[in-house]
């Protein structure tokens, strides 16, 4: 990434259109208007909120940029169209594949290249002629894997990023394998080529070659720096050859069906049962500033309540300092209302991501109330409140929950009736009218008795009953779940599936 | 003061500009979102002025007040020269309804400015959603309607920055009004490039190692990762120290002026010993 002063840059932006650029802009109009209408649309088929205005804003910006700067042009985009980070992967992947085609004879030349060794340069010169398109061709051919290998390494060392950028070229159309009008994904080519560029070896020797460099070796902390810096270094030249497969994929199928197998949801509409890793890992990200959201929100209503009524007995005894007359109205504050909840969770096999973003999301919201008891079971049940007290890292409680908790009874399979009955008989007589319970499964019960009554128990005594299930509504009450027989005691069945629901279901409890 | 700005900040900042546009600067705390407003005021030579949103924020602060103690002056005088048959009522009502009466406010303020200003409106997400719909009209049309005297329209459209720490969601109408940037931790060579800007007598490998152990720091999994002005705090106390080259156990004994929870404080530093290598 290249920084500046601010102000350079400006004078930069000006100058560049004073050359006149917009008159490139206007010649380019007719088609550059069908690539952005395409592109919006693809943003909004991706699940972005673009309105009308936002869509007329992006295409007057784009008037006052110079199209020839790439990055400019992005980030003239993403302004005005993109107005919540959590966004921001969408719209540069979509970016990247209507507008790699634009992109790809700019790239290389723009970078500082600054070779001291005469054959890298010259190399390099070979390659910069080199069309993407046309990898087999090219002048690399010559070179053995061996070299290629040991020119990865070097630029890797050197930090070069000009270089990287070919070789991660040059590596896609040696060793992907592509070919055009094959039906495979992306992922399928990115996988052969990074398993041909070796890199764990690659860091390991680059870890190797820096300590050997280092006079008396190297403490700690210089290797661990060392290490961050290489994998950084590493991590880009996989998203240059990641992007290099998607230039490719983009020029054989057309920027239309690419976008299309790209798309991926947002992250507040990730499933959670269905999450793969990476998915997971954002999702992580995103539930955070969602706390914080809910714990300010619900913060701001205590503090927001409305009056009380009149507090009679109050007003007549301040009326005693003005003569016996109510010159001042007391009222009465409602007291803030102090719930304590308990949820009780679901934590076998088949909801266990579900379970833990619940856990989590119930404990960063422990603070706000005045109590939060967790239960967990799968056919036995067992308390997990103490996991999570003083506990600085929530990791760390769940790895506990997950191995300490006494919660297989028989089988290790989902009873729902043994761990309700369970836990109407220990801690039955501990839910009062202040509690609210939070009940979190799919309901699938395999096939044992489902001792609704519990449900019903806690119901009257308790201040509120929910279920939450990750299921789809429409598979509840399909094979062996039973939700809607529980679901009747309950003063709420939420589907709950996503980040967005969640939210929505939080705050109403508030 | 000089802004270390990158591709987005300063592409985002020129539309602003171009477009008229207001800019919603989001981003975690401490990297510099309200510096950016400051330092483009400075750049352009404008005003800057600062609206400080707050809970409980209303028109009367963010927008103009009716000076009342003034009104009510000028009918006591009325009273007093009431012999004298001067004014009738529909003068006097016209007179404390006028210009001279009005206490202007920050959002006001910059809208009857004369010459150029910035306009910053800072952590617009402390201000309940019901008090945002107050400044849509200014940030769409550039003016105010004052239903005693009419509508104000800007002299001259100010360049208008609200900063948000994203701690809840703003309101779409809002967010349509403004074009969006995003400002993240900056990558390595810029924040390199900001230490040795803002941190004088800093040598160029004590900002490198810096740097690079900021980067480290921020990849765990914190409660507060540490920011750009955490950084340079860091940075000085180093350099009055007069540290020339860090090691672990110099880091470890200043940690706590980069991160501020103990929790914190006691992963960094037990990461930070370690030997990368046993931890695979």
């Amino acid at each position: 990434m290249r920084h500046f002063d601010l102000a350079q840059k400006m004078t930069d932006y000006q100058r560049a259109l004073g050359d006149g650029e917009l008159v490139a802009a206007g010649r380019h109009g007719g088609s550059m208007l069908d690539v952005l209408g395409g592109f919006i649309g693809e943003l909004r088929a991706a699940g972005l909120p673009v309105s009308l205005t936002e869509n007329l804003d992006a295409m007057e910006a784009v008037r006052h940029i110079p199209l020839e700067d790439r990055e400019a042009f992005k980030y003239a985009l993403a302004a005005t169209l993109v107005k919540n980070n959590a966004h921001w992967k969408a719209f540069e992947t979509i970016f990247e594949v209507y507008f790699s085609m634009r992109g790809s004879q700019w790239r290389i030349d723009d970078g500082d290249v600054d070779l001291e060794a005469d054959d890298l340069e010259r190399l390099l010169d070979e390659l910069m002629e080199q069309a993407p398109q046309e990898g087999h061709g090219g002048a690399m051919e010559g070179l053995s894997p061996e070299q290629l290998a040991e020119m990865l390494y070097r630029a890797l060392m050197d930090g070069d990023e000009a270089l990287l950028r070919a070789l991660a070229r040059q590596a896609v159309s040696r060793y992907s394998g592509m070919e055009p009008g094959r039906p495979v994904g992306g992922t399928y080519y990115l996988y052969r080529t990074l398993r041909q560029l070796d890199l764990d070896a690659v860091l390991e020797r680059m870890l190797q070659a820096s300590q050997e460099q280092a006079d008396g070796g190297m403490t700690p902390l210089e290797e661990r720096l060392a290490r961050d810096e290489f994998e950084s270094r590493i991590d880009a030249l996989r998203k240059e050859v990641e992007a290099e497969i998607r230039r490719r994929l983009v020029a054989d199928r057309g920027a239309q069906a690419m976008a299309k197998t790209l798309r991926k949801p947002l992250p507040e509409d990730i499933e959670f049962m269905h999450a793969t890793r990476d998915e997971l890992v954002s999702l992580r990200r995103a539930i955070y500033p969602l706390t914080r959201k809910l714990a300010v929100r619900l913060a701001r209503k205590r503090r927001h309540g409305r009056k009380g009524p009149l507090d009679f007995r109050n007003t007549v005894r301040h009326s005693l300092s003005y003569g016996g007359v109510p010159a001042e109205p007391k009222f009465r504050y409602p007291r803030p209302a102090k719930p304590e909840i308990m949820v009780i969770a679901d934590i076998s096999g088949s909801v266990a991501a579900f379970a833990r973003f619940t856990l989590q999301l119930v404990y960063a919201i422990s603070s706000q109330f005045s109590r939060v008891r967790s239960f967990v079971f799968i056919d036995g049940i067992d308390e997990v409140t103490s996991y999570f007290e003083g506990i600085e890292d929530l990791t760390e409680a769940v790895h506990r929950v997950n191995t300490e908790a006494d919660v297989v009874w028989v089988d290790g399979h989902s009873d729902y009736g043994h761990a309700f009955e369970k836990f109407w008989a220990r801690w039955g007589k501990e839910v009062s009218p202040k509690t609210s319970v939070i009940l979190l499964g799919d309901a699938r019960n395999n096939y044992h008795a489902s001792q609704a009554w519990v449900v019903h128990e806690i119901r009257n005594k308790a201040r509120h009953v929910y279920w939450l299930n990750p299921e789809p509504r429409s598979y509840w009450d399909t094979g062996d779940s039973i939700v809607s027989q529980y679901g009747l005691y309950c003063d709420g069945v939420y589907e709950c599936r996503n980040l967005k629901q969640l939210e929505k279901f939080v705050e109403q409890l508030g | 003061m000089k802004y270390l700005a990158d591709e987005g900040i300063a592409g985002v900042v020129y539309l602003a500009d171009r477009l008229g546009k207001p800019v919603l600067v989001e981003g975690p705390a401490g990297v510099g979102k309200t510096q950016l407003a400051k330092s483009v005021a400075e750049m352009a030579g404008s005003r800057l002025i600062r609206l400080q949103c707050y809970e409980g924020l209303d028109e009367s602060k963010a927008l103009y007040e009716w000076n009342y103690k003034k009104q009510l002056l000028r009918i006591q005088t009325q009273r007093v020269s009431e012999e004298a048959g001067a004014a009738t009522w529909a003068d006097v009502e016209e007179d404390i309804f006028s210009e001279p009466f009005l206490l202007t406010r920050p959002l006001l303020e910059a809208i009857k400015a004369d010459e150029p200003v910035v306009l910053l409106i800072d952590e617009v997400d402390r201000v309940e959603v019901e008090t945002e719909a107050l400044l849509l009209e200014i940030l769409s049309d550039f003016q105010v309607s004052i239903p005693e005297l009419g509508t104000v329209s800007a002299n001259q459209i100010p360049l208008v920055f609200l900063t948000s720490n994203n701690t809840r969601e703003l309101s779409e109408a809002l967010k349509r009004r403004c074009l969006f940037l995003h400002i993240d931790y900056p990558q390595l060579e810029r924040e390199k490039e900001i230490v040795l800007t803002r941190v004088p007598g800093i040598t160029e490998h004590l900002a490198d190692q810096i740097v690079r152990i900021v980067r480290s720091i921020r990849s765990l999994e914190l409660k507060k990762h540490p920011s750009v002005s955490e950084t340079l705090d860091w940075a000085r106390t180093l350099v009055l120290l007069g540290i020339e080259s860090i090691d672990a156990e110099q880091a470890k004994e200043t940690l706590h002026i980069l991160l501020k929870y103990q929790s914190d404080i006691a992963k960094a530093s037990k990461e930070l010993a370690a030997s990368p290598a046993g931890g695979r």
